[in-house]
């Protein structure tokens, strides 16, 4: 990539998109920390990658950011106490998308006592930056939950020069990010510089999404400050339209470049970071806190006081709602995450994860859906999709259960992004019925490993 | 918690819109058209679009009724059907005719075939392609416009009269002979463009449709704004071609579609021994969505074309 670098005036074009209403309700509102709670119940699986084991035993006593979660696999980030107080059970509790996982509950004594261990770390090249980055546990904040240090490892024979900070936030309701740049946005601009001084990155594009604009000047002025002498760090506002904060969409808007299906952000030559995740990164290398706490919106038509609160890892959505002046009208679906992707809770005993960046919980009228009726092949599915394919097709495969015609339709390609069900006059679970084609992909090929490997 | 949550998989918010809403805006976007009609052919136009509505809205509701499925007249589908027939037809037409029409419609093309969005060709098409051949006479005998006495007033349409016998004014006006709802052109585009700024259908398919035929009667010698100021083209490129079940879902097959539409409506017009083309011409391209549609799937976004090189 001999040719220079250059930033683009607006974005390049994407394919399909949806006006989502943004109801950026809490856009205004101070972020509000809240004090520690009882008990905390602590996630060994808040990433994508293998699950840590508890490295604590029940009993111990724990301060905050002591780590009680670890695991030998590369793909996996260690997890800290978020509270100083006793280890009372260790047990598997139900997590937001189903799945069992073990979990460490802490009584708080009240305290919040930081780990004597704490000490800010020493980074001077990338192998320190990485250590760093494994050893707070960070993990994408944006909903993925991929390990930073993973992420940062770039292998040798790709040629990352752009970094991309995706602050699209184009999911209605959620602010955390717009509100992480309005109060922390010095440590957004260090953990930059650090990033793209330490990886040799040409290029910072910040996404943002017009529907911010205290946030675009915020930005813009640091970005225009003396500290960005060579100009290498600018701000693309993008017009408002789900879902621009996915990695390939974002990709294509700030670069014009295609990652290839299958393949990372790496192959297309782009570092995507979250905004939350970068912030934390640089407070992180100046006071070597690790992840536990975080800011969550909490939103919705049945929360009485909307705000983004600043909770430690593992409170419990319940005790959040109650610190948000708990429910206004009764609850009929509670969401953790932005309703087009997020994932809704049978009850609100669940736990806040590291990746969580919202709750809501919609009354009656919100949470309920329109019956699906039959398709009438208008097409506001394919004009939709961001990724170009054509959902009908993908869901006649489905139905039939044709394992080969759902992979030539291209279904794993889909995000799960949600345009299609979205825009659907006929209220079709598209989303849903996707999601069942992937699971029966996935069935079938683990039926099909035991055979090869007896060949 | 005592109460029940509802758990779901996302999206957990929809856009507003609904099949109901849709049918409603092409019910409005036909409604120019149908006054034009009444304006024209008095109370047998009136007369022709209840009959047609009411019987297929009936035939909707007993179909449905005899295999057992869900009532889906509240979709309003059957009420556009019934007014789709009605504009087909002319105005001297027996409304007994009408009546069988719609069940051809409704009973035959949409719910033998499973439905709304299951008919494999347009239903208010084919339903008058079958009275086209069945009534041959009742169905090519068309009346003046403003005429007094139907059964004594015979007139050519202007299909069917010599190229250059109405002015473009008079076409655009639509103050002439021909079926209800074709002769009107002011408002059959006033529909379509309201169809267009609805985003109810994409302007795409009757663009195409018009400007592949004007090329295509250049191209045969015909004057192109005659034809497709005449006859059922414009009617059936803004509302039956672009009709959501039997055209085309993918961008560039809306594209192919169209322009078969435009260039087969002239050469029937031309070539074949019917004075009128769109319906038959529409019915065929129908009946190639499925193909055009293999053939035009888009690729996914990212998708990298294999080399030879790359083959294993």
């Amino acid at each position: 990539m001999e040719a220079k670098l250059t930033f683009p005036k607006k974005p390049y074009r994407t394919h399909g998109g949806v006006h989502v209403p943004h109801r950026k309700n809490t856009a205004n509102i101070q972020s509000i920390y809240m004090p520690a709670p009882k008990s905390v119940t602590i996630s060994m699986s808040q990433h994508i990658g293998a699950p840590c084991k508890p490295v604590v035993k029940v009993g111990d006593t724990v301060a905050v950011g002591q780590i009680i979660g670890d695991s030998d696999a590369y793909v996996s980030a260690p997890i800290h106490s978020s509270i100083s107080g006793v280890v009372k059970k260790i047990d598997k509790i139900t997590a937001a998308n189903g799945a069992k996982v073990d979990a460490v509950t802490i009584e708080s004594d009240g305290e919040m006592r930081m780990y004597e261990g704490i000490k800010p770390p020493v980074v001077n090249n990338l192998s320190d930056l990485l250590k760093a980055a494994r050893d707070c546990g960070l993990v994408g904040l944006g909903g993925a939950g991929f390990p930073t240090h993973v992420k940062l490892n770039i292998p040798t024979d790709k040629n990352v020069d752009t970094l991309i900070i995706n602050l699209a936030e184009c999911e209605p309701y959620i602010t955390a990010d717009h509100r992480e740049v309005i109060e922390n946005s010095w440590n957004i601009m260090s953990g930059i510089y650090t990033l793209k001084d330490i990886l040799d990155l040409k290029r910072v594009i910040i996404g943002i999404e017009d529907n911010k604009p205290d946030a675009i000047k915020v930005l813009k002025t640091i970005a225009d400050n003396e500290v960005d002498k060579y100009d290498e760090v600018r701000v693309l506002p993008l017009k408002a339209s789900y879902p621009y904060g996915a990695e390939k969409v974002l990709i294509k808007a700030c670069t014009n470049r295609v990652v290839p299906m299958g393949k990372l952000p790496a192959d297309a030559g782009c570092l995507v970071m979250n905004v939350a995740s970068i912030a934390f990164l640089s407070y992180y290398l100046k006071s070597g806190v690790p992840l536990v706490k975080r800011r969550v919106t909490v939103d919705g038509d049945a929360i009485a006081e909307p705000k983004n609160v600043i909770v430690p890892v593992g409170t419990s959505v319940k005790d959040i709602i109650e610190f948000c002046g708990g429910y206004k009208e009764e609850p009929k679906k509670i969401i953790m995450g932005g309703p087009m992707m997020g994932s809704a809770v049978s009850d609100d005993s669940l736990f806040i994860a590291k990746q969580n960046n919202a709750i809501l919980a919609f009354t009656e009228k919100q949470a309920k859906l329109q019956e699906p009726t039959a398709c009438i092949h208008c097409g506001k599915c394919v004009d939709a999709c961001p990724m170009t394919l054509v959902p009908p097709s993908i869901c006649k495969a489905v139905n039939a259960k044709d394992v080969e015609s759902m992979l030539k339709s291209g279904i794993m390609n889909c995000m799960e992004c949600g345009c299609c069900a979205y825009s659907c006059p006929a209220h079709r679970h598209l989303v849903n019925t996707i999601r069942l084609g992937k699971q029966i992909i996935n069935n079938e090929k683990k039926r099909q490993m035991p055979l090869k490997e007896g060949k | 918690m005592e109460n029940k949550l509802y758990v779901s998989s996302s999206p957990h918010l929809r856009s507003s819109s609904s099949t109901t809403k849709i049918m409603l805006d092409v019910i409005i976007a036909l409604v120019p058209a149908s006054i034009a009609s009444v304006v024209f052919f008095g109370w047998r136009a009136l007369m022709l679009i209840g009959v047609c509505v009411a019987s297929c809205v009936l035939c909707e509701y007993i179909s449905r009724k005899v295999m057992k499925r869900d009532t889906t007249i509240g979709d309003l589908s059957a009420v556009v059907t019934g007014l789709l027939l009605a504009l087909n037809l002319p105005p001297s037409l027996n409304p007994l005719i009408a009546i069988f029409g719609s069940i051809v419609a409704i009973v035959v093309v949409k719910q033998m075939f499973g439905g709304l969005g299951m008919n494999f060709v347009n239903p208010a098409l084919a339903a008058r392609i079958v009275l086209l051949v069945s009534f041959p006479n009742a169905m090519m005998t068309w009346t003046d416009a403003f005429a007094s006495d139907f059964d004594a007033v015979a007139s050519a349409t202007p299909l069917a009269a010599q190229s250059g016998t109405y002015s473009y004014v008079e076409l655009l006006l639509g103050a002439h002979g021909g079926s209800l709802g074709e002769t009107c052109a002011i408002a059959l585009v006033l529909g379509g463009v309201y169809l267009v700024v609805r985003k109810v259908i994409s302007p795409i398919i009757p663009c195409v449709y018009i400007l592949s035929a004007g090329v295509m009667a250049l191209i045969v010698g015909q004057d192109p704004l005659y034809q497709i100021l005449s006859g059922g083209l414009l009617l059936g490129a803004i509302f039956m071609a672009t009709d959501y079940v039997t055209s085309p879902i993918t961008k560039w097959g809306k594209v192919i579609y169209a322009v078969g539409c435009g260039v087969l409506t002239i050469l029937l017009r031309t070539y074949s021994n019917m004075p009128e083309g769109a319906s038959f011409s529409i019915l065929l391209m129908n009946i190639l969505v499925p193909l055009i549609e293999m053939a035009t799937t888009p690729k996914p976004f990212g998708f990298i074309k294999q080399t030879k090189g790359d083959k294993k």
